[in-house]
């Protein structure tokens, strides 16, 4: 199970990145997106893999999973969001003002 | 804390002086003379503590986390620069009263002056030298403001910023030198480092420190080779230059030497790099001075010549040098302040400076010429004025050395200086009040306002009263300063006029008569000379190098600054990943650790190969945009399952929500964006990216292995242990969120805030006209609301509220919690906005969601701060409140009035960013307006 998460975060990494080396906007936001799935995994994947132990006390519970990554993980999708829609809103807004969507803000010919 | 208060009461007067002097020009003068006067008055009960013998420490703590304390010393030596600032500075806030013209900002002119004043006062009062580098900063920075005071004139402009960029280079050495001092004495503190002199002396790390520090004190004393500051900062109205720049900053440097002298003095290389450094500039200076032909160039190099004197007597390093050192600041800074002020009469009455027009101004100003003259013969060191003591001991000290080789050369090159200082003083004297009449001046000279000439008066007064009876005047101040430097016992010393036929007799006649004899041999002469005999030329130097690093800088951001963001993206990520890579193979590290792997499962699998498949189709199709967007959506469930997986349900809940509004809003955008994205790059450059984009994946997979094979500790066990009886709350990650880690998701919270309201910004008054056909050229379907989804939505909407205020109850014992909750509900009201239109969905839900994101973050802050009033720290823990059962009830509410913060957060960011995405069609405009939505 370890590998096939360390190949999930392999080639969601892979993907962001070359969407992020595009040269228009919609594809560098889907690329930003897929970077930060990544790192959210990987973020969740610093406490280790562990199946059924959800960090939620109860009686019957003999041991539970790390917290910690989870909590920053959490923060991290809602911030990740906030600054997905920031960056997509910018560009709406330079496409608006540019003319064109691409990177630079200029039609390369 | 009278000491703090003598700082801070300039710096406070600074703002009032500017500000009173909207109700008039004089205003200025008087507030800061009476802010100068309240702090001599703060400095006397410190005075008198000082001469009974005692020193003063006061303390305040200031960072003390890291052993940082606001602490001011009153010493001997503090004691004589603080009454030398604040005296000369009110004589100074007289005259410049009388100088400066109508034209001028009093306010900005005496503001500045203050905050000169209390950064001086700041160095000469720390006892911590961090503390005393910071006011030591201040004071070029105050300097800075006050050479470019006439901001209208070029050359006021470049003096100020050739000071301020050597002072400050000197500052950020002294910096490192201050540092270094204190990593060795172990303390930063003044008195613990006055009395480790011998271990910084034996560190082997004293001579690095011993040259930043004095690179420090050389450059803001104008030492040779970094004098030549000095004579541009003249391009300053001449009350700044009689104070700063020859009475008070300048003297900064040799206060410093003065300061550390117990510690660092006594070694070798103390008294080679000091003396030599002095001798230089004292000679240096003498001659250059010689050859100005304007009036406060030749006090400038005169100033320079003599600070040259000063440090040259610390470098003999003898406590009897340390004691003429101390006995000539003072001297120096009576008679050339009343110099300068003398330069600034005539150049006031007269018009020029220049001393080849200047000629016979005796019959015009009397007066004014027989307090200039009394002051140039103190600079002279004439008998029977200051000057001529300190000089005389001056001379005495330099015989110190003459049984060593080449040890005549020291008393030579002081007898050739004071020839030099004679012949530059005699040409004040002679040249300006004798010689002929003027040529074609400006206007013609009369004697200044009566008070003008009251500061001058006093301090020539003083020039007599300390040349002649020093042992009344001046010998207390000065033995406890002297003491103060020296930190022991003081030599024995008598301060005469007469010490007999002694060698130091002889050097005062040679000078006095050489100096005559130059003059007169050589006046026909230094009026054809236009040149001011400067080499090598160090203005030269400093405009070269400055031109070059300009240069360089500019060449190097042009390498660095890519205009291409591609290009920079991809540098960012190459170097990321080769850092990475050669840190790995740089270390001898297993890929493969030893932790026991869970096994794969089939459901497992084929979820991971859908979303590894769509992931990868997001790529090959991410020029259909729409299509790449569905994909992504796949791979974002695809994430909330693995969240799911592995026993974190409020992952997999919150990523399941987000993802739902992005896609919403992802497709919003892209509705007014272009639906395709053209093939620009060249096949060459797509392999390079996806080679990179692989070696990044790569190498990500292969730390994620690497770690996921490792077991380790965990930090969290504290949460685990504290989070039922001190958070009150089962689940352990929203406990962390809103009451271990509470200050990190109210930042969290904040910045999600600013990011609506940037995107809010970004929206208003964007208008765009949205396609009428999609990208097959098909027409969008006119009904824009089908009757059954918007039926379903209104009877789902309260049902999903439901689920989101239990999902918001529940929270805090089980998967929920304000974020959760925050984006069910939004998700809830996008679907409204979505099936039944703006104008509908608006008309039922007037509310401003910007009151909405704002009571968030006030209930989230004020439940944090009602810690407070419980005697706890800023939102805290529940930690302590065990003792308490009820108080233990009290903390369960209080996080959840927290997460109730956070949910209005996260709605109102939520809504707002989508509900204005979705008004920027321009059919919409009509609805924005009357809908007042914001």
């Amino acid at each position: 199970m370890e590998a096939l998460i360390s190949l999930i975060i392999g080639v969601l990494t892979t993907c962001g990145v070359y969407l992020l080396l595009r040269s228009r906007t919609f594809p560098v936001v889907l690329g930003l997106t897929l970077l930060s799935y990544a790192a959210n995994l990987f973020l969740l994947a610093m406490g280790r893999l562990v199946i059924g132990a959800p960090p939620i006390i109860a009686d019957e519970m003999s041991g539970y999973t790390d917290p910690l990554p989870q909590a920053l993980v959490l923060t991290a999708i809602v911030i990740s969001f906030a600054m997905t829609a920031f960056v997509i809103v910018l560009a709406l807004k330079t496409y608006k003002e540019l003319g064109n969507d691409h990177v630079d803000g200029i039609h390369k010919p | 804390m009278n000491l703090l208060l003598i700082v801070l009461v300039p710096f406070f007067g600074a703002p009032l002086a500017a500000a009173i002097s909207r109700l008039g020009r004089l205003h200025a003068a008087w507030m800061a003379g009476a802010v100068a006067l309240l702090a001599t008055i703060l400095l006397l009960p410190g005075l008198i503590e000082v001469f009974g013998g005692h020193v003063l420490i006061q303390r305040l703590s200031w960072i003390p986390t890291v052993g940082l304390d606001l602490v001011f010393r009153l010493d001997g030596l503090g004691l004589l620069f603080a009454l030398l600032i604040l005296g000369i500075g009110m004589l100074i806030i007289l005259y410049a009263r009388y100088y400066l013209s109508a034209q001028d900002d009093m306010g900005r002119f005496y503001a500045y002056l203050l905050l000169f004043m209390g950064s001086m006062l700041g160095i000469v009062l720390s006892e911590n030298i961090i503390q005393l580098l910071i006011f030591w900063e201040l004071t070029s920075l105050s300097s800075f403001l006050l050479i470019s005071y006439w901001q209208h004139r070029h050359e006021s402009r470049s003096g100020a910023r050739m000071a301020l960029t050597i002072t400050g280079a000197g500052g950020l050495a002294l910096l490192g030198g201050c540092l270094l001092l204190g990593k060795i004495a172990g303390s930063y503190e003044l008195s613990v480092i006055l009395e480790s002199g011998d271990i910084i002396r034996a560190h082997s790390l004293y001579q690095p420190m011993l040259i930043l520090i004095l690179l420090g004190a050389f450059t803001k004393s104008a030492q040779f080779p970094f004098h030549f500051w000095l004579p541009n900062a003249m391009a300053a109205p001449t009350p700044v230059s009689a104070y700063l720049h020859s009475a008070t900053m300048v003297k900064a440097g040799v206060f410093l030497l003065a300061r550390l002298f117990p510690a660092l003095a006594g070694t070798p290389e103390w008294f080679w790099l000091v003396s030599v450094t002095g001798l230089a500039t004292l000679l240096a200076g003498a001659y250059i001075a010689l050859w100005q032909h304007d009036l406060k160039g030749l006090l400038a190099y005169s100033t320079i010549s003599h600070l040259g004197l000063i440090t040259l007597l610390f470098g003999i390093g003898t406590p009897m040098a340390a004691v003429a050192a101390v006995f000539h600041i003072i001297n120096h800074a009576i008679f050339k302040a009343s110099l300068f002020m003398a330069a600034g009469i005539i150049d006031h009455e007269a018009g020029t400076r220049d001393m080849r027009r200047l000629r016979g101004l005796w019959q015009f100003m009397p007066h004014t010429a027989l307090l200039a003259i009394v002051a140039a013969a103190a600079m002279a060191g004439v008998p029977l004025l200051n000057g001529f003591l300190s000089k005389e001991m001056f001379f005495t000290e330099t015989w110190h050395h003459i049984d060593q080789p080449w040890g005549w050369l020291m008393p030579a090159c002081a007898t050739l200086a004071g020839i030099f200082a004679v012949a530059y003083s005699l040409r004040f004297i002679h040249n300006v009040f004798f010689d002929g009449a003027p040529l074609n001046l400006p206007k013609t000279p009369r004697e200044p306002p009566r008070w003008m000439k009251i500061p001058v008066e006093v301090l020539v007064a003083l020039c007599l009263l300390v040349g002649i009876l020093p042992m009344l005047t001046v010998e207390p101040i000065l033995s406890i300063a002297a003491g103060g430097v020296l930190q022991g016992p003081l030599p024995e010393y008598n301060l005469a006029i007469w010490h007999g036929f002694n060698p130091a007799f002889w050097m005062s006649i040679i000078a006095l008569t050489g100096g005559v004899l130059v003059y007169f041999g050589f006046s026909a002469f230094l009026s054809l000379r236009t040149h001011a005999g400067e080499w090598p030329e160090m203005k030269a130097v400093y405009h070269y190098a400055l031109t070059w690093l300009f240069f360089a800088c500019q060449r190097f951001v042009r390498w660095l600054h890519i205009d291409s963001l591609q290009r920079m993206l991809f540098f960012l990520m190459l170097f990321a990943v080769s850092l990475g890579a050669a840190s790995f193979l740089a270390g001898d590290a297993v890929l493969t650790g030893e932790r026991d792997l869970l096994p794969i499962d089939g459901v497992s699998l084929v979820v991971a190969l859908i979303m590894m498949a769509a992931a990868i189709g997001t790529v090959l199709l991410h020029r259909q945009r729409l299509v790449s967007l569905i994909m992504i959506g796949a791979v974002g469930l695809g994430v909330a399952l693995i969240f799911a997986k592995f026993s974190a349900p409020d992952l997999a809940l919150t990523q399941l929500s987000v993802e739902v509004v992005s896609i919403v809003l992802m497709l919003l955008a892209l509705y007014f964006l272009p639906q395709y994205t053209p093939a620009e790059s060249k096949p060459l450059q797509r392999g390079r990216d996806l080679l990179l984009a692989m070696l990044a994946g790569g190498g990500v997979t292969a730390l994620a292995w690497a770690v996921l094979t490792r077991p380790y500790e965990t930090i969290a066990d504290y949460f685990m242990a504290h989070s039922v009886p001190d958070g009150g709350g089962h689940n352990v990650v929203n406990v962390i969120l809103v009451d271990f880690r509470g200050y990190d998701t109210l930042g969290e919270i904040t910045v999600m805030a600013l990011a609506g309201l940037g995107i809010y910004a970004m929206l208003e008054h964007l208008q765009l006209k949205g396609p009428s056909h999609d990208s097959l050229k098909r027409p969008w379907n006119e009904d824009k609301h089908p009757l059954i989804m918007a039926s379903l939505t209104r009877v789902l909407l309260p049902l999903a509220l439901l689920v989101a205020v239990f999902i918001l109850l529940r929270g805090h014992n089980l998967p929920g919690g304000g974020f959760i909750a925050g984006l069910i509900t939004a998700v809830a009201l996008i679907t409204q906005y979505l099936a039944n239109g703006v104008a509908w969905t608006q008309a039922r839900l007037a509310i401003n969601m910007h009151t909405v994101i704002a009571t968030g973050l006030l209930l989230a802050a004020l439940t944090g701060v009602a810690s407070w009033l419980f005697g706890y720290p800023f939102l805290t823990s529940a930690f302590g409140h065990l003792d308490w059962p009820l108080v233990g009830e009290f903390e369960l509410a209080s996080a959840m009035a927290f997460d109730l913060g956070v949910y209005l957060v996260v709605v109102g960011v939520t809504l707002l960013i989508i509900v204005n995405l979705g008004m920027v069609h321009s059919d919409s405009a009509s609805v924005k307006t009357r809908h007042k939505i914001r």
